[in-house]
């Protein structure tokens, strides 16, 4: 039983980044009706807007510092970072410690913006334009912001840790009942699964209970009517796209602590949320939260021992095997509406 | 000829001559010259223009005709060169079983996959064929480790049970792959002057299959198949109306596909007789990609051209680092050499991606045809003007 819990709460972590990656992928495709595979890039660019503000917090210069000495017996040289300057000491290691969590002020604004820059420069040309073309280019453009990321940070993942307050397990078990440390998990993966309700709910009351999230909602429905009702339905679902970008980026904000990022983190979650799309089905928000959350559970039961002695590598392909059995017995996917993208 | 048009054979011949000539080609500087790292005619180098040329064609009867976007045909490719790995280790060092055996195993497995795959269309089909791609990547790096060689991959070993010839040579060696005696890595030197030119036994075995690779892609592209794989493509749906059932027709092409990766897999596998899974991620298929779209998918010549484009810039653009850069610039005013090395410096060498990625971009927004589009509109303007300058005014007839 505790073990059963315990895989539970493994899958919840890697089950709302996906989920939050496949839910902005499913509001652009809704939306706008584009296949985006630069989605990946979008949350790889949230980590490293975390990253930048981490290093931009510890910038520092020497001052020498006469109490003590080094080695030799000179006065010892200290890095202080500008923040000490600026805040005092205190709340300049509060502000340092507190850095992944304070990106995502910085990071809401950017991603809207990156978001907005990408639909109006490059995705609306593709609207008209075949499926398969609005695959590749927007896959050309994750090869360019890869590239670039891995110009300005280098190949290596950056670590980055969370909050000294976040540090450390949290003990689960004694909480329900069982023996110490029977159920052990980490605070900051709960903080993250915490956040991605947050953020999933956030979106869901948007669309459900703004008047703007009522006219997307029609849009999606049926977007020609909308527009002969002379709303300006292309502006809104820019701005949609802008908050699919920004979902995106907030997911991988928080997601640095879990996952030091690197320039092609993007990819290698890319391939895994598409096929939570799918499986949920295309054009279903609701699907794509469930569908994350339900694979990333199932691959955390396919990694325990049990399994992987009584089926060798299921931990491997789990989540491809349930996509392409979903794809073939329901083509629809769990929760797809009808008429999106049938074939 | 040959069941040609004459338009088709003379690109064949084109593509003969090219294939043939390359090593001569490819080495247009001196050696030792200044220039003479942008030679491309060595034989290591050579042997991927013409093994990825075929890989792509074999892409592009799928893609090109038919319109399904495979996002997973690395796996083929994959298995074509575990499969000659296999055939070296317990068979013999000679390339033609191998080569013949990686074919079948390759078509086999994509006819599992393309039977499961094909019953969707459209993005779904990519999502599926990726997926099995993934799993076989998967699959091969973990579990399969016993045949596949798992994380180093499958290598031949002094003690491999050759049923056909020696496990060790006599100096105790590990054989090379060969064709009946003509070893795959032997090469002739020609020098003449201040050039010197590579004509190796491997590249030219790859160029004969590329040639007749080219030639079946013509014959199929010509056929009345190739023109009922053009329909599909053009409205699936009005043509299953008429009453035509056609999967065994997208399914053959899948097959004769992923049978071409096969081929280009067993050839990689005999140049070097060693197989990896890294062949079969993701990002390989995502390669081919880029190759049949960059030259152009559709077109007969491009996806050569786009394979050798990709795998010329991989290999040379790379090359090119700060040093370069500045001893290029060198005539320029000092600080406008820092800053002109400064604005390219990111595109070249270890960024030769973006610069992939951005031509790629640019392509697919204005040149959907790829690079044969881009040269036809070149020429189509070129003839326009002359035809303008020759008899101007005459050259609009009326309404």
């Amino acid at each position: 039983m505790d073990q059963f819990i315990l895989q539970i709460l493994n899958g919840l972590d890697k089950g709302s980044a996906y989920a939050l990656i496949a839910l902005g992928l499913t509001l652009i495709f809704g939306t706008l009706g584009v296949v985006n595979f630069a989605h990946g890039a979008l949350f790889m660019l949230g980590s490293f807007c975390a990253v930048t503000l981490s290093k931009f917090l510890s910038l520092s210069h020497k001052i020498v510092d006469e109490t003590r000495t080094d080695f030799l017996g000179n006065p010892m040289e200290v890095d202080v970072p500008y923040v000490h300057d600026w805040f005092g000491v205190a709340a300049g290691d509060a502000i340092i410690d507190w850095a992944v969590p304070l990106s995502l002020i910085f990071a809401i604004p950017i991603m809207i913006g990156i978001g907005y820059v990408m639909e109006r420069g490059l995705i609306k040309h593709f609207y008209k334009r075949p499926h398969a073309d609005q695959i590749l280019v927007t896959f050309g453009l994750a090869i360019v912001i890869q590239e670039i990321v891995k110009y300005y940070y280098g190949a290596n993942p950056i670590p980055t840790p969370a909050p000294s307050a976040f540090k450390g397990s949290f003990d689960f078990g004694v909480l329900v009942g069982f023996d110490a440390n029977a159920i052990i998990y980490p605070y900051w993966r709960l903080v993250y699964f915490f956040f991605s309700l947050v953020i999933i709910g956030a979106v869901f009351a948007f669309l459900r209970f703004t008047t703007f999230g009522m006219v997307v909602r029609a849009g999606m429905a049926d977007r020609e009517t909308v527009g002969l009702l002379g709303i300006d339905i292309d502006k809104r679902f820019t701005i949609m796209f802008g908050i699919a970008a920004a979902v995106a980026g907030l997911a991988g904000v928080m997601y640095v602590p879990i996952n030091p990022p690197n320039y092609h983190m993007g990819m290698d979650f890319l391939v895994l949320s598409f096929v939570v799309v799918v499986v949920g089905g295309m054009g279903s928000l609701p699907g794509a939260v469930a569908a994350g959350f339900l694979l990333g559970i199932l691959e955390s039961f396919a990694s325990t021992s049990w399994a992987v002695s009584n089926l060798p590598g299921i931990n491997q392909v789990i989540i491809y095997l349930v996509a392409i059995i979903i794809l073939l017995t329901r083509p629809r996917g769990l929760m797809g509406r009808k008429g999106v993208m049938e074939e | 000829m040959l069941g040609l048009e004459k338009k088709d054979f003379r690109l064949l011949l084109v593509v003969i001559g090219l294939t043939l000539f390359a090593p001569i080609i490819l080495n247009p500087f001196p050696a030792g010259s200044e220039m003479a790292q942008f030679n491309a005619g060595y034989p290591d180098l050579m042997q991927r223009f013409v093994i990825f040329g075929i890989f792509a064609i074999g892409f592009n009867i799928l893609f090109g005709l038919t319109g399904y976007l495979s996002f997973g045909h690395a796996a083929f490719l994959g298995v074509g060169s575990y499969s000659a790995v296999w055939m070296f280790k317990l068979l013999s060092m000679n390339v033609l079983p191998a080569i013949i055996l990686s074919v079948i195993i390759a078509g086999l497995f994509s006819l599992v996959i393309g039977y499961i795959s094909l019953r969707r269309s459209g993005i779904y089909f990519s999502i599926l064929t990726l997926a099995f791609a993934q799993m076989s990547f998967a699959l091969a790096y973990s579990v399969l480790t016993p045949i596949t060689g798992g994380e180093t991959g499958l290598q031949l070993a002094l003690d491999d049970p050759r049923i056909l010839g020696a496990a060790q040579t006599a100096s105790g060696n590990i054989p090379v792959p060969a064709l009946f005696g003509l070893e795959m890595r032997a090469s002739y030197e020609l020098n003449i002057g201040a050039w010197s030119f590579t004509f190796n036994t491997g590249y030219y075995l790859a160029a004969v299959m590329l040639v007749l690779a080219f030639y079946l892609a013509i014959r199929i592209f010509r056929s009345p198949f190739g023109l009922m794989l053009r329909a599909i493509k053009s409205n699936q749906t009005r043509m299953s109306y008429t009453g035509l059932n056609s999967r065994p027709y997208t399914l053959a092409a899948f097959v004769i596909s992923g049978m071409y990766a096969g081929l280009a897999g067993g050839l990689m596998a005999s140049m070097d007789p060693l197989a990896g899974a890294e062949r079969m991620q993701w990002t390989a298929s995502g390669e081919v990609v880029l190759m049949t779209i960059l030259g152009g998918a559709g077109t007969l010549i491009g996806p050569v051209l786009g394979a050798g484009m990709i795998k010329y810039f991989e290999n040379i653009f790379s090359k090119i680092n700060g040093q370069v850069l500045h001893d290029w610039f060198g005539f320029l005013p000092g600080g406008l050499e820092d800053f002109v090395v400064t604005i390219i410096y990111p595109f070249v060498g270890k960024g030769w991606h973006l610069t992939l990625g951005i031509v790629f971009m640019l392509v697919v927004i204005y040149l959907p045809g790829g690079l044969v589009q881009g040269g036809q509109k070149i020429l189509a303007a070129l003839r326009r003007t002359k035809t303008d300058d020759a008899n101007p005014g005459a050259s609009k007839p009326a309404e």
